[in-house]
């Protein structure tokens, strides 16, 4: 789950951790008096959407496409500039290297008071998969793009693991501030920001925190410029203050409604739905799909123990996508009996009317009573007996690939 | 022989009394497999009932292993409580006999706990910890054999492939491909789609490299993570046996997440392409089609002399 940069700022200002002055706002009004209130000269007005790359991106008008403005973070150095950048960000359309052509439609500005900078860096703490451990990964090349870092100048960014139980030790902590060519005030005033921000990683279970710029001021204190922050969706039953943070409005509505209905969906371009049971098979449904020469609509995972009612929510979900075409049902049969997802999937073509061509591939638990039930029926249900067959049917199907 | 998993292991189910647990337990005693016992804190003392069979539950892992003598444990408790689960039952293996398989099927355990759990059981020679969020592991025999999980069992024959995979229903259609050319299984091990988990790819290939039984290996893997870079990297340098792969995700769009928790291409890594190509770079030789791993496998087999 992601949060907005005002709301990780908020949680780092809670911590003790150092952030610079900032007020959250919605409205022009709201974003002239905070520059009124913030009292610098200087202020940064920062578009807030659950992407990266604001920086860089571009403001779009919703209705007519007509360019607006460069970037989605600007300085501002008097209030008719912040009158003139809010007006800009807010109720665009912000397109950033992350956000795809879509694009998102900034909603929330962050008014923050301007530092004095002396050096940018970039600070990120995540879970090293390969170790099973937290991992922090700092460089000096701050305000870059760090995947670029990562591919030009690796030896730029360093890496420290950390013992969840012992946390960032003042060993560690000074170790890299060293490294990033800390020393001094600048060198305690890291270790005591890392190992804080450390702490926060863990107590809010968080799945990602980075700061790309972490600057140093003038005055050599470290101070967090930036915060992208994640948390780990199955933590958060035990973090309800987190869970209060979430924008449903920077989310997939048919995304979130999957997820309550217990399915896992994820939308895509083509135009081939797809319904399987398990994340792996439903991947590899659409990668069979792509091979046959179709485009999968979705990925459509409908889990271990889907009964009759989640059947037909699932193909509800993938109906509602006016792109698709046809729908390619995979499911193996295990907990998963074939004959229950056969009378599912019956009751939700007939539910739903759906008219678009179906072909459904039913193997294990009770595959010959499923097919028979299928081939029982009036419905215009085509069957297959692999993966492979099933694709191609379908591909057929809608009249070839796009 | 087969691998950590005998086929008559006696095996422990953790959260027996729950619905997840006495069902799927019921489904193992079914199969064949030995499941001698279970633990529900609070409810030791009863009996669990399996149809077939009717089992003991005890309070604590450390009672019931001292009990049974346990082989193995199987974990069917809630996400919440999952990683406490395993700390236990790694702790009871260890003090009670000094070794033990502890199998986790729950999904959605926070990652930082599993980076608890794995990093305490790492901590234990003799214990190994599989999954979590996987579908277990199983080891055939000739009457039905030691299934430890939620795979269906009747799929499964004893044979000489070995499979290690990333996914549930997936791992099943590649038991169903070693079938569909009279291939049965040694041992079939979930590792799990979570982003930490257990034991990883390199511990199943190196395990299978070493049994007897085994003559070659089936290998699932999916987007996320670099898992599969460096299972390929060692079968180039270890492996003797053939090994054939599949993996899936190939058309999933980056940033997101493909249902398991660690199914997802982040910072432009952990694509299926790189990790096709790297294991065909190892000679691991790779389906396109899940359809199709009974054939390369068929293929693999023939080319060394075992069919």
């Amino acid at each position: 789950m992601n949060i907005h940069e005002y709301q990780g700022k908020g949680l780092f200002r809670d911590a003790g951790l150092p952030v610079v002055a900032g007020v959250h706002c919605t409205t022009v009004e709201q974003a002239l008096s905070a520059y009124d209130d913030l009292a610098s000269k200087i202020v940064a007005v920062k578009s807030q959407i659950h992407a990266g790359g604001r920086g860089k991106g571009v403001l779009y008008n919703p209705e007519t496409g007509a360019e607006v403005m460069q970037g989605g973070v600007k300085i501002a150095f008097n209030r008719d500039d912040v009158e003139t950048y809010a007006t800009n960000l807010l109720g665009n359309k912000l397109v950033t290297k992350q956000t795809g052509e879509a694009g998102k439609i900034v909603n929330n500005l962050y008014i923050e008071s301007g530092c004095a900078i002396a050096h940018e860096y970039y600070l990120a703490i995540l879970v090293d998969r390969e170790e099973k451990m937290p991992l922090i990964m700092a460089s000096t090349e701050g305000g870059m793009d760090i995947e670029e870092v990562a591919e030009s100048t690796p030896e730029a960014i360093h890496k420290i693991h950390v013992d969840i139980n012992a946390g960032v030790t003042d060993a560690q902590a000074s170790g890299l501030a060293t490294a990033l060519g800390l020393d001094g005030a600048a060198s305690d005033s890291f270790v005591t920001m890392l190992q804080g921000l450390f702490t926060l990683f863990v107590e809010k279970d968080c799945a990602m925190v980075e700061i790309n710029p972490l600057v140093r001021t003038k005055d050599d204190e470290m101070v967090l410029l930036d915060a992208k922050v994640s948390f780990d969706e199955n933590a958060l039953f035990r973090h309800p203050d987190i869970v209060e943070l979430r924008d449903l409005s920077e989310e997939e509505g048919t995304e979130i409604r999957a997820k309550e209905a217990g399915l896992s969906y994820v939308k895509l371009d083509g135009n081939i739905g797809c319904l399987v049971n398990g994340a792996g098979l439903a991947m590899a449904t659409m990668d069979v799909i792509k091979l046959y020469g179709g485009e999968p609509a979705n990925f459509l995972d409908v889990g271990g123990g889907a009964d009759e009612q989640q059947v037909e929510t699932a193909f509800s979900i993938i109906m509602e996508d006016p792109n698709v075409k046809g729908i390619l049902v995979n499911i193996f049969g295990g907990i998963m009996r074939c004959d229950i997802i056969a009378r599912g999937v019956i009751a939700a073509t007939e539910a739903l009317g759906l008219e678009d061509p179906l072909v459904v591939r039913l193997v294990g638990t009770n595959f010959e009573e499923g097919r028979a039930i299928l081939a029982a029926s009036d419905l215009n249900i085509h069957t297959a007996e692999t993966l492979a067959e099933g694709a191609e049917k379908i591909v057929s199907l809608i009249g070839g690939g796009q | 022989m087969a691998i950590w998993i005998e086929e008559d292991a006696k095996i422990l189910v953790q959260g027996i009394t729950g619905k997840q647990g006495t069902f799927h337990a019921t489904k193992s005693a079914e199969f064949g497999a030995n499941v001698v016992g279970g633990v529900t804190p609070g409810k030791g003392g009863q009996t669990a009932d399996l149809g077939i069979i009717q089992v003991p539950v005890w309070n604590t892992m450390t009672e019931a292993i001292t009990e049974t003598d346990a082989d193995a444990s199987v974990i069917y408790v809630p996400p919440r409580f999952a990683g406490a689960a395993i700390i236990e039952a790694a702790d009871a293996f260890k003090s009670v006999k000094g070794s033990g398989v502890i199998v986790c099927i729950t999904e959605g355990i926070p990652t930082l706990d599993m980076v608890k759990a794995t990093a305490h059981v790492r901590g234990i020679e003799g214990v190994r910890l599989i999954g979590p969020n996987c579908p277990g592991i199983i080891t055939p025999s000739e009457t039905g054999g030691a299934k430890i999980g939620i795979m269906p069992g009747s799929i499964h024959a004893k044979g000489r492939i070995g499979v290690v995979s990333k996914s549930g229903t997936l791992t099943y259609e590649a038991v169903a491909q070693t079938m569909s050319i009279n291939e049965g299984q040694s041992t079939c091990v979930g590792i799990g789609g979570d982003p930490v988990n257990g034991t990883g790819f390199i511990d199943c290939l190196s395990a299978f490299e070493a049994d007897e039984q085994t003559v070659a290996v089936v290998m699932i893997g999916e987007i996320g993570g670099t898992a599969e870079e460096e299972a390929a990297a060692w079968v180039a340098e270890n492996m003797s046996k053939p090994v054939v792969g599949f993996v899936a995700g190939m058309t999933a769009p980056p940033g997101k997440r493909m249902g398991h928790a660690g199914a997802i291409i982040s910072g432009g890594k952990g694509t299926a392409s790189e990790k096709v190509t790297a294991m065909e770079a190892a000679g691991i030789r790779c389906a396109n089609d899940p359809s199709e791993i009974g054939v390369v496998l068929l293929k693999a087999l023939q080319d060394a002399g075992l069919r």
